[in-house]
């Protein structure tokens, strides 16, 4: 009896491990990206697209774009798919990787209480929104993540002049995009998003659109290939597959086509091929 | 005197720099009952739990049948044909029937002779009404029953006792030893059983090994032992209470005299004039009387003091100021005929043949 | 309170159209932590048994360091585990980091000391002479560990149960070394922070509702087994 139950608890026990390890055969490839590509939903339509070309199995890993190139220049990841171009420069230059090229866009937009309690729906420039925000003390959220998105942010504050760190109304929420919205809708705060996970959000949040447009809000996504040179381990080929797949012709047009059924407007606009 | 079932021979064990036992030879013969007392700590359990290879001997050697138990195969093989009762009942948490297959169970034994067994020994015991029952709803008594049928179940060549009654009430405990000693009887097993009482150990056993600070201090048949003390600790403990120091003064046809504390004691014995002597008697063999009895045939009479009168049960313990310490042990009967009170005065008289000399 | 509302009837949806995407994560879920923790209570009674039979100068200080273990804050396990199996770091060669094998070791890691500090007290609750009767009834070493083991059984099932849902709902680790990938190694608990930061709330408490569902069945199961009728 007891025997037979120590037997049949190991029995089951490798077989589990089994089944758990089989997933292993085939070809890792790991995607460093961005929380907003995942909350979005665009990568559950393109990973198994890609996945049943090559019969690459795509280990998608969400984080800010400052971790994923994080990941990269240790080379815990094969490639990237980020939206921080100066640190993805310095990147470059130091050797990181080895090529670099224009995905898409969308455009962030600054997003607050339909109150509008600084009062910059008027305003056309995102400097003079972010100094009017500043000026009348009202609370921003930011990410506060070394994400893409929080690299635009601080951009944005340079821009404007503000010297935003420490103050009373600029708290950091260290999230990802979607919670740190949920925290700015909860707080009735400002924050800047990317198009694409507000409208993916918009639902839920009773946010409003309060600032967009403005040449300074782009936000473009590049693919990059880690350099194998560096990191031998380094899948090169699974990686130069990916950039492949994403820049060609029928993959664009999927991403110009995501979001246009759910959400009403397109929420990427594939830029493959075209000058920085 | 046929071979010992076991030999013990310089055992030593040392708990860190403290020898707690000592044993420079010790054994048993088959079917004997021996019974180890003495204090608490004088290393009776100790004793008890090395005989039973449950504690591996720091130095000495241990033979069963004549073989040394030296490698743990050995051991272990021993441990299979001896076993050891607790205090503590120490059951398993499951039915009376498999608790007492339990031993059987570890051997291996087949099925229907553990069925066979465990009958057997719980009807030894009283306890075939109980076998379905669960362990953990049994009275004290009931799972010491139990705990004693699980270690006869396994027919041990050697039984070993560690107070397997101190713990429960005196009405139990009377009905357990007397099923006990029926079982003992009937079987014929040898037993080594370790107890700090010495009415336990005189209804069960037939040699008697005291123990003192981790020695065996006097080892021989129960009557010598309690008459026989060889000293003071052993008298003191076998329940010897006067203890009298003094001197030869004189010696004739196995009679001698003491000089003890001004008066003259007179005991059997041969000893040499002027010698030294410490000699004891036991508090049942001094009677006390009002006036002095012509008739008596004791040697010894001295007049007295009552200090003290302890109660125990039937009888009282009367401690007496005869110029030295003397107790006195009467039944309730006497003490209400001869109305004795602290401070009456009375003669105490015992019999040469009631002093017993001790190694001094 | 609606949104509770409509994540109840969103929970029953899946639950009931056995959504291939929740079924998928909760038989991940399940498989992974069952698994954790049957490697933990490998580790952790064996663990238990060597600490509270053996004497050993340092034993108390080993048994501090379990008991330490047993609040060992999930995130430093997925941080160091992660840091462990990075594919240049020391275990880098297995290939194993966000693989479902990783959450199992990581939570193997923060069960194992759970599972072995409650087994130290649950042998060392037995009577100290427990051992040498059994010794004395003619048993072999691993005899005397399996009674060991059977007599402490109701504590060592509470200290399954303990390390089970210490794993199953545990969130920091598994989304560090798992990665949460899609279909792969997303968990219930992985999968309810990123709807509830996706601000699908509906989902989230779905999903939450079947962590909790999942985890009182283990138990109930388990507590069965304790509270088993037992002979009288």
């Amino acid at each position: 009896m007891q025997r037979n139950l120590c037997r049949s608890i190991a029995l089951t026990a490798m077989a589990t491990l089994g089944s758990v390890l089989s997933a292993q055969a085939q070809k890792n490839l790991i995607l460093a990206t961005t929380t907003s590509t995942q909350d979005t939903g665009l990568l559950d339509v393109l990973i198994p697209l890609f996945e049943q070309q090559t019969g690459y199995f795509v280990k998608t890993i969400a984080v800010g774009s400052g971790q994923a190139m994080a990941m990269g220049q240790k080379g815990e990841a094969d490639v990237l798919l980020v939206h921080s171009p100066d640190a993805e420069k310095q990147f470059m230059i130091d050797g990181f990787g080895t090529t670099r090229l224009l995905v898409m866009h969308n455009d962030f937009v600054v997003v607050g209480p339909p109150a509008d309690p600084a009062g910059i729906k008027t305003l056309k420039s995102t400097s003079a929104a972010f100094q009017k925000i500043a000026a009348s003390g009202s609370l921003f959220m930011s990410r506060g993540d070394n994400s893409g998105t929080h690299a635009k942010e601080k951009t944005l504050w340079k821009l404007a002049a503000i010297a935003q760190d420490g103050q009373a109304w600029y708290q950091q929420t260290g999230l990802g995009m979607g919670q740190t919205l949920n925290i700015a809708a909860e707080k009735k705060a400002y924050t800047l998003a990317d198009r694409g996970t507000y409208l993916a959000m918009k639902k839920t949040l009773g946010m409003a659109i309060l600032n967009e447009g403005d040449r300074s809000l782009q936000n473009v996504y590049h693919v990059i290939e880690v350099n194998a040179a560096k990191f031998p381990k380094v899948n090169a080929e699974g990686a130069k597959a990916f950039a492949a797949f994403i820049l060609a012709k029928e993959t664009q047009e999927s991403i110009g086509k995501f979001g246009i059924e759910k959400f009403g407007a397109p929420l990427f606009f594939p830029d493959a091929g075209k000058p920085e | 005197m046929s071979a010992p079932i076991l030999a013990v021979r310089a055992l030593e064990v040392w708990r860190g720099s403290i020898q707690v036992l000592a044993i420079p030879s010790f054994t048993l013969q088959p079917g004997s009952v021996t019974a180890l007392i003495g204090p608490n700590g004088s290393g009776k359990s100790t004793l008890l739990q090395t005989l039973a290879s449950l504690i591996e001997p720091t130095a000495g050697a241990i033979c069963f049948h004549g073989n040394p138990l030296q490698t743990r195969q050995e051991r272990y093989l021993y441990r299979r044909r001896v076993t050891l009762v607790f205090q503590e009942s120490l059951l398993f948490d499951a039915t009376v029937r498999s608790n007492l297959g339990a031993g059987l169970k570890l051997h291996d034994s087949p099925r229907a002779e553990r069925a066979k067994r465990v009958e057997e020994a719980a009807a030894r015991f009283g306890i075939t009404h109980l076998l379905d029952r669960s362990a953990r709803n049994l009275s004290g008594g009931e799972a010491q029953r139990t705990s004693l049928a699980r270690a006869f179940a396994l027919g041990p060549e050697i039984l070993f006792l560690d107070e397997p009654f101190s713990a429960l009430d005196p009405p139990t405990r009377e009905a357990l030893i007397d099923d006990l000693a029926r079982v003992l009887r009937e079987t014929r097993t040898t037993v080594v059983l370790a107890t700090h009482d010495q009415l336990e150990a005189m209804r069960l056993a037939d040699v008697l090994a005291v123990m003192h600070q981790g020695r065996i201090a006097q080892l021989g048949g129960v009557a010598e032992v309690i008459n026989h003390p060889v000293d003071e600790f052993v008298a003191a403990f076998v329940g010897m209470e006067t203890v009298l120091d003094g001197m030869v003064i004189a010696c004739s046809q196995g009679l001698f005299t003491a000089s003890v504390g001004g008066t003259h004691v007179q005991a059997l014995g041969e000893e040499a004039l002027g010698a030294q002597v410490r000699v004891g008697v036991r508090p049942e063999n001094v009677t006390l009387s009002l006036f002095q009895e012509t008739c008596s045939s004791a040697l010894n009479h001295f007049p007295g003091t009552i200090t003290r009168i302890v109660p125990k049960g039937p009888y009282s313990k009367v401690e007496l100021d005869c110029g030295f310490f003397l107790a006195a042990l009467v039944t309730a009967r006497s003490l209400e005929e001869l109305n004795l009170r602290e401070k009456s005065r009375v003669i105490a008289s015992f019999k040469a043949t009631a002093v017993h000399v001790l190694r001094k | 309170m609606g949104l509770i509302w409509e994540g109840i009837k969103e929970a029953l949806r899946l639950l009931f159209t056995l959504d291939p995407e929740v079924l998928k994560i909760t038989l991940l879920s399940l498989k992974v932590s069952v698994l954790a923790t049957l490697v933990s209570l490998f580790l952790g009674i064996g663990a238990g048994l060597l600490i509270a039979l053996n004497r050993f100068p340092g034993k108390h200080l080993i048994i501090s360091l379990v008991n330490t273990g047993m609040g060992l804050p999930p995130v430093v396990v997925g941080l160091f585990v992660t840091i462990m199996l990075w594919r240049n770091g020391p275990l880098g060669f297995f290939e194993i980091l966000y693989t479902p094998t990783a959450i199992v070791i990581a939570q193997a890691i923060i069960a194992t000391p759970i599972i072995a500090g409650i087994s130290v007290a649950a042998l060392q609750q037995l009577p100290p002479n427990l051992r040498l009767q059994i010794l004395s009834l003619g048993a072999t070493r691993r005899q005397l560990v399996w009674l060991l083991v059977q007599e402490a059984r109701l504590p060592l099932l509470a200290a399954v149960m303990a390390g089970f849902g210490g794993v199953i709902s545990e969130v920091g680790a598994s989304i560090m070394v798992g990665g949460n990938i899609k279909g792969y190694s997303r968990v219930l608990t992985t999968a309810t922070v990123m709807e509830t930061s996706k601000g699908n709330f509906d989902v989230a408490i779905a999903l939450s509702l079947i962590l909790l569902l999942l985890a009182f069945s283990v138990n109930a199961v388990l507590t069965y087994l304790q509270q088993r009728k037992r002979p009288r």
